[in-house]
């Protein structure tokens, strides 16, 4: 599952220099993300993280994902 | 007045809300109760609406916000954040920033308030708590 939620967010942001999708408990519903990216720059951080959940919009809406941590950086 | 009213309506009266699953006394989310920690860390007063009573509530608000997950923050009407960005900003000194900017300086003497409002069809009345 890891795996797929990284493809999605890899689609969403091509240019990402950190791209990370951790299994927090290993039952794979809860997740951490990590993503750095120059398209979240001079966002705000409610903004960069609709971002993340509009690239994850499937498995959050299907349930697959049923906790999700993010952490979003701009890039300079 | 509709739900979705209803939502709008605390959204924008109330200094600062919490929609969590569960209630402050009995917060039944880890994000829940990390962005109840992140507020109660500055000392924040606090709205709290359970989403969990009617699952309306839930789909209602995140129509309204554009934010899909539970919890949500918002100050003065404006969407904070979830748990992540809310506890970001609690470590940053932003969230008291923030506070200071929306409230207006001064609002950390006027006393911790913490408070629950129900939403849900034909609930009673809401209860008010002062916290010591």
């Amino acid at each position: 599952m890891t795996v797929r939620l990284e493809e999605l967010l890899r689609q969403a942001f091509p240019d990402a220099t950190e791209l990370a999708v951790e299994d927090r408990t290993g039952g794979g519903d809860h997740f951490q993300v990590v993503v750095t990216s120059p398209r979240l720059a001079g966002l705000s951080l409610v903004e960069q993280h609709r971002l993340v959940y509009d690239a994850l919009a499937e498995p959050l809406a299907d349930g697959t994902i049923h906790e999700l941590r993010i952490k979003t950086r701009g890039d300079g | 007045m509709a739900l979705k009213d209803r939502i709008q309506e605390t959204i924008e009266s109330e200094d600062v809300v919490l929609f969590m699953k569960g209630t402050p006394e009995q917060v039944l989310c880890g994000n829940s109760a990390r962005a109840l920690d992140a507020l109660r860390s500055v000392g924040a007063p606090v709205t709290a609406v359970d989403v969990l009573p009617d699952p309306a509530i839930r789909q209602e608000l995140s129509a309204l916000s554009n934010w899909p997950t539970i919890p949500q923050v918002f100050v003065r009407g404006e969407l904070v954040g979830g748990a992540d960005i809310v506890q970001e900003l609690a470590e940053t000194g932003e969230l008291r920033e923030k506070l200071d900017g929306a409230l207006g300086e001064g609002w950390q003497e006027r006393g911790r308030e913490e408070r629950t409002v129900e939403l849900a069809e034909g609930s009673g009345p809401a209860g008010l708590r002062l916290v010591p």
